[in-house]
């Protein structure tokens, strides 16, 4: 119901002047509901004196007038309009205040108002990060209540990813115990909980995405938390136990493929690197995960995988020796995104020389070649004539087999093609000269 | 997608990794005008490849805020009585109970019987208005202290941090745990204030009157709580609290229910 002024007025004096205390509730709940409306919302924030008088019900020492008070304040954090949101920082030194009591309903409610304040209003988070968000987020993720933790990731999540969030406020998060505490929430095992676990990813995802100091995060275990809880989540994937699980599965697919381009990295055989190739295993487990549920998704998964085989001979052969070409090539058909990422992933394993593409060849792969190299897009055909390159140069009785598929017909339709034309006739010599 | 039956298992199986096969690569590859260089990738905030992936996370969130707005019906029960001697608020459900606890009794002076919402805000104000110790050193030193967490500022009297809060940390000028004390003194312990059944004071002052104030500003008028003298911080008596110091996590009123 839309209320206009003098109902607000009216509510707002029940509420703060009332004798009965069920009566000042009333009051407050009826205002709440009011505020569902946008309409009802600029009324309020317009009308003096009105945010003062919910403040004051917000820090009353009536417990449940508080509770209704905040959601009232939680009402009026949906709003789109940033002068809403505006309005509401008389509030929000109280919010961070009442984060580190006791009561988590009370708790997670003052961090979803946060969060929502946060993304509507750049002159809010001016004002929080001074009153001290990140200490009080950071006394705040202790609590042991999985609600309160959900809301606090929620919160963050949103923080982390305002445009200022790399300059002003990632440094600052990265500099407080929040990093290890999101990594020990991400931890798998039977405490791990899917609605947390999804909150912090993101924030991960936001930090590590915005490159301001990701070698601390490597330091803090980061790289091993996130490949144990890729393979907690193929598993779970096994036991069908999978709803929702790409929502977690995302980012922290972006995690990991962000993280292994870090400088940290290149120290081969570091104790900080990634070469369990189990972790091939589970992506796949993924992948195929993703084509049924999320085929949005693949290309995600496959920006992983080439990551962890571009400079790793170990997890080109794992491809190899766990039979995995095959199951990449049943991507190719899903969209030339995937497989201009699909044929990348079998460059990877191709350029490691002569022991790879013998491998490679004989095999399912020349066939399919021949068929992307049919593609209308013009980078999947030259990712293709790569890929024929490594192959020929590798392994020569492929080329051949290539001629004898009718490869050349297919080479010749992009002889005229500008972007194509070098590569296409390069292939052509070789193939003849066989 | 078949994946092959043995990937399965190897999941289950021990960590490891592939022995790998001999590296030998030709200098012909990619050379031009091939260009394929094997290369990890990286992507930045805000590249268009996330798309896909931050429309699912923004859907999702819709959800996740639709069901949080919409609060659940709390489970009702039979009215009860909170037992905490001298109040006789009345609930109807265990979430209300909860938050009237942590509101009213949980971190409160036992000297002069103020509620906070917080550990650090008690602590804080019995530090300045029960702490005789406090008193003498502060004439010497800083000492009082921020009030934001994180921030390790001390100042010389409650003034001096009023405007630190106001200037560094953008607090209201009227910040409800940051009022002086009135100059009547507070009540002693022992007696029976009942918080939550106060009637609203209409004072002009933002209801709940003067329940939370930190700090004080005329040590010399404060009265010594009745028949004792205290030179130690004092929380609840024991038989009340669930232990001083470290996590005081809230023990479920399931569990207490019948022995209150």
């Amino acid at each position: 119901m839309i209320l206009g002024e003098t109902e607000i007025q009216h509510f707002l004096r029940l509420a703060q002047q009332g004798t009965e205390e069920k009566e000042r509730e009333r009051a407050l709940v009826s205002l709440r509901r009011g505020l569902q409306h946008p309409e009802t919302q600029q009324t309020f924030i317009w009308l003096e004196g009105s945010m003062r008088t919910l403040v004051g019900l917000l820090t009353s020492n009536q417990a449940l007038l508080q509770l209704e008070a905040a959601r009232c304040l939680h009402e009026l954090s949906h709003s789109e309009q940033s002068a809403v949101a505006e309005a509401c920082l008389p509030a929000t030194s109280y919010l961070l205040t009442y984060l580190s009591g006791h009561s988590s309903d009370f708790i997670e409610l003052c961090l979803y108002t946060l969060g929502n304040l946060i993304v509507e209003s750049e002159a809010v988070r001016r004002q929080l990060l001074p009153q001290g968000i990140v200490p009080a987020l950071a006394a705040c993720i202790q609590s042991p209540h999985l609600t309160v933790l959900e809301a606090l990731g929620y919160a963050l999540s949103q923080l982390l990813q305002v445009k200022e969030a790399p300059e002003m406020i990632i440094p600052s998060v990265l500099g407080s115990t929040l990093p290890e505490h999101i990594l020990r929430l991400l931890q798998p095992g039977p405490k791990l909980n899917l609605g947390v676990a999804v909150e912090f990813a993101w924030c991960l995802h936001y930090i590590i995405c915005s490159q301001v100091d990701n070698t601390l995060l490597i330091s803090h275990g980061g790289l091993s938390t996130l490949g144990l809880l890729l393979l907690d989540m193929a598993g779970a994937v096994q036991r069908t136990e999978d709803t929702g699980l790409e929502l977690l599965a995302c980012p922290v697919l972006r995690c990991l493929s962000n993280l292994l381009t870090e400088a940290a990295m290149e120290v081969v055989g570091g104790q900080n690197q990634l070469e369990d190739e189990r972790v091939v295993a589970a992506l796949f487990i993924l992948l195929q995960f993703f084509l049924q549920k999320q085929p949005s998704l693949l290309p995600e998964g496959l920006w992983l995988l080439n990551n962890l085989t571009a400079n790793s001979p170990s997890f080109c052969t794992s491809l190899l020796s766990m039979d995995l070409i095959e199951p990449l090539l049943q991507l190719l058909p899903v969209s030339n995104v995937v497989s201009i990422l699909v044929l990348t992933v079998l460059c990877n394993v191709a350029e490691k020389g002569p022991a790879y593409c013998q491998r490679l060849w004989p095999g399912p792969l020349l066939s399919c070649l021949i068929g992307t190299l049919a593609f209308p897009d013009i980078e999947v055909v030259g990712q293709s004539l790569e890929l024929l390159q490594l192959l020929f140069l590798y392994q020569p009785e492929a080329a051949k087999d290539f001629l004898q598929q009718s490869g050349l017909q297919v080479l010749e339709r992009h002889q005229e093609e500008a972007q194509l034309q070098d590569r296409v006739h390069a292939l052509q010599q070789t193939a003849l000269h066989q | 997608m078949q994946l092959p039956p043995a990937l399965h298992s190897r999941l289950a199986g021990g960590p490891g990794a592939a022995e790998p096969l001999p590296v030998e690569r030709d200098p012909a590859a990619g050379a031009p005008p091939f260009r394929f260089a094997a290369r990890r990738v990286r992507f930045p905030r805000e590249h268009e490849f996330f798309e896909d992936g931050d429309v699912l996370r923004h859907l999702y969130l819709q959800d996740v805020l639709t069901q949080v707005t919409e609060a659940p019906e709390r489970p009702r029960v039979p009215e009860f009585t909170c037992q905490v001697a001298g109040c006789c608020q009345v609930f109807d459900s265990l979430e209300d109970y909860e938050h009237h606890y942590h509101t009213l009794h949980r971190n409160v002076c036992s000297f002069c019987r103020r509620a906070f919402p917080s550990v650090h805000l008690l602590d804080v104000h019995i530090l300045e208005w029960h702490d005789s110790l406090f008193q003498i050193l502060s004439e010497r030193q800083d000492m009082y202290q921020c009030l934001v967490e994180g921030c390790a500022e001390k100042f010389k009297t409650s003034k001096d941090r009023k405007d630190h809060l106001v200037r560094c940390h953008l607090y209201p000028a009227d910040f409800r745990f940051d009022k002086p004390k009135k100059s009547r003194g507070p009540a002693t312990p022992g007696a029976a204030v009942r918080a939550s059944a106060e009637a609203p004071r209409d004072d002009g002052e933002q209801s709940g009157g003067d329940a939370m104030e930190v700090c004080s500003e005329h040590a010399a008028s404060l009265p010594e709580p009745v028949g004792k003298r205290r030179t130690s911080s004092h929380r609840i008596p024991s038989t009340i609290c669930f232990g001083q110091g470290a996590s005081r996590g809230f023990k479920s009123t399931k569990k207490k229910k019948g022995h209150q």
